[in-house]
C-alpha cells in the first residue's frame, strides 16, 4: 500500500510521455508564421485557372498537363476564361508568369513545409521569352 | 403494399430489361463517337549511300543530340545516346558477300530507334512508361520509368540507353526548350515527337546535307516515303523477328 505514490507517479511520468508528440504538436501549432510575401508576376492578371483553385490544386492541374502532353500529344490548354494556352512548364508557367523557381516555388514549399520540387530536376528553370499561343 | 411473387419476378426482368437496352444505347453512342480512322505512321527511310558520301559527317546525330540534352560521357560504358554510327557489317550482317564486303568495309551506317509497329519494349515495360503513340511513334514516359532497364533487354536494335548518373554536368549546352532527363531512367529516340506535333520533320533529317534521310507518313500512299520505298530496294533491320520497324535502310 505504502508504494501507490510512486506508482501513480509512474504512471503520471508514462502519460505524458507518450502524448508527449501531442502536445508538441498542439504548442507548435500556435507559432504564428509571418505571411508569405510572394512576389507576384509583372506581365499576367489571371492565372491558367483561379487562384483559389491554383493554390490548393496547382498539382492536379499540372499532373493532367503532363498526361496530355506527354500521354495524349495534347499541347493547348483552354482556361476557364477562354484563352488558350501552351502547356508548358518552362514557358508557359516559368518564363511566362512566375519567373524564378527559387522565389516562388520553392519558397512557398518550403514556408508550407510541402515536399521538395523535383519538377526541376529535368526541366529546365532558365528565363525563356514566353511564346504565344497559336 | 403486398407484393405476390409473379409482380417480383415481372418488375425484376422488366428492370433487367431496362439495364441492359441502356447498357446497347452508351455502347453504340461511344463506339460512333470514338471511331476515328488511323491515319498517320512515321517511318524513315535511309539512303546509305548518300549518307557515306562525305567521310565523317555526323550533323544528324549533332543536330539531335544537341536538341534532346543528350548527354556526352566519354566513358562507354555510361554512354548515352539516340542516334549513332556502326559499321555495315554489324548492321547488315546476313547482306555480306565477298563484294559488299568490298565496297561497304566499315561504311557507317546511321542507326537510330526504329519505332517497330509492335515493340517488343512496350510489352515488357512493367509501369508502361513506353507505348506506341497512334502516330506509331515509340516514346517514353520519363516521369513514369523505374529505371528497371527491361526495355533495354528486350529492343533488339539497341536502341535504348540508360542515366547510370545525373546527365545535366555531361550536356554541352541545355536546350531549355526540351526537358533533360535524371539518373535512372532509359532514353532514346523520339522521332522528334515535339516537331511532329508542330508538323515539322525530325531535327537529323533537317541537318542531313546530303538529303540522305526520308521522313513521311507509310500510311500515305503519295508520300515521299511511300514513292521512295516503292522504287528503291529498302530493306529493315532484323525483320525476321516481326517487330515491324518504321526505319528502312535504301542499300
Amino acid at each position: 500500500m505504502n508504494d501507490r505514490p510512486f506508482i501513480l507517479g509512474g504512471l503520471l511520468v508514462f502519460v505524458v510521455f507518450v502524448t508527449a508528440p501531442i502536445w508538441h504538436g498542439v504548442a507548435a501549432r500556435q507559432v504564428a508564421l509571418a505571411p508569405l510575401e510572394l512576389k507576384l508576376p509583372a506581365q499576367e492578371k489571371h492565372c491558367v485557372a483561379p487562384v483559389s483553385y491554383m493554390r490548393t490544386s496547382h498539382m492536379r492541374l499540372l499532373d493532367e498537363w503532363r498526361t496530355e502532353v506527354v500521354r495524349n500529344q495534347q499541347r493547348q490548354y483552354t482556361a476557364y476564361d477562354g484563352k488558350v494556352y501552351e502547356m508548358n512548364l518552362t514557358r508557359t508557367c516559368l518564363s511566362g508568369c512566375h519567373g524564378s523557381q527559387k522565389e516562388f516555388c520553392d519558397r512557398c514549399h518550403s514556408y508550407n513545409g510541402a515536399a521538395a520540387l523535383n519538377c526541376w530536376n529535368c526541366h529546365s528553370d532558365a528565363p525563356l521569352a514566353a511564346r504565344n499561343a497559336p | 403494399m403486398k407484393v405476390t411473387r409473379k409482380q417480383f419476378l415481372q418488375l425484376s426482368g422488366l428492370s433487367l430489361i431496362a439495364v441492359t437496352a441502356r447498357k446497347l444505347v452508351r455502347g453504340a453512342a461511344n463506339s460512333t463517337a470514338t471511331e476515328s480512322p488511323k491515319t498517320i505512321r512515321w517511318g524513315m527511310a535511309i539512303d546509305v549511300q548518300k549518307c557515306r558520301r562525305k567521310e565523317g559527317c555526323n550533323g544528324c546525330i549533332k543536330a539531335c543530340h544537341s536538341t534532346h540534352n543528350v548527354p556526352q560521357f566519354g566513358d562507354q560504358a555510361r554512354e548515352v545516346k539516340w542516334t549513332w554510327k556502326q559499321p555495315f557489317e554489324d548492321v547488315f550482317p546476313f547482306a555480306q558477300t565477298q563484294y559488299t564486303r568490298e565496297v561497304f568495309a566499315d561504311a557507317p551506317v546511321l542507326l537510330m530507334c526504329n519505332h517497330c509497329d509492335d515493340p517488343p519494349c512496350q510489352d515488357v515495360c512493367p509501369v508502361d512508361a513506353t507505348w506506341r503513340t497512334d502516330e506509331g511513334v515509340v516514346t517514353i514516359d520519363w516521369h513514369r520509368c523505374i529505371g528497371c532497364r527491361y526495355c533495354m533487354a528486350a529492343c533488339p536494335y539497341g536502341s535504348r540507353s540508360f542515366n547510370w548518373q545525373d546527365p545535366r554536368p555531361a550536356i554541352p549546352t541545355v536546350n531549355p526548350d526540351f526537358p533533360t532527363r535524371t539518373r535512372g531512367v532509359v532514353e532514346k529516340c523520339n522521332f522528334c515527337e515535339e516537331r511532329l506535333a508542330k508538323r515539322l520533320p525530325p531535327v537529323c533529317v533537317e541537318a542531313c546535307e546530303e538529303k540522305a534521310l526520308i521522313f513521311g507518313d507509310l500510311e500515305q500512299a503519295d508520300s515521299e516515303i511511300r514513292k521512295v520505298l516503292h522504287a528503291r530496294f529498302a530493306v529493315q533491320r532484323k525483320p525476321e523477328l516481326g517487330a515491324g520497324p518504321s526505319v528502312y535502310y535504301l542499300i
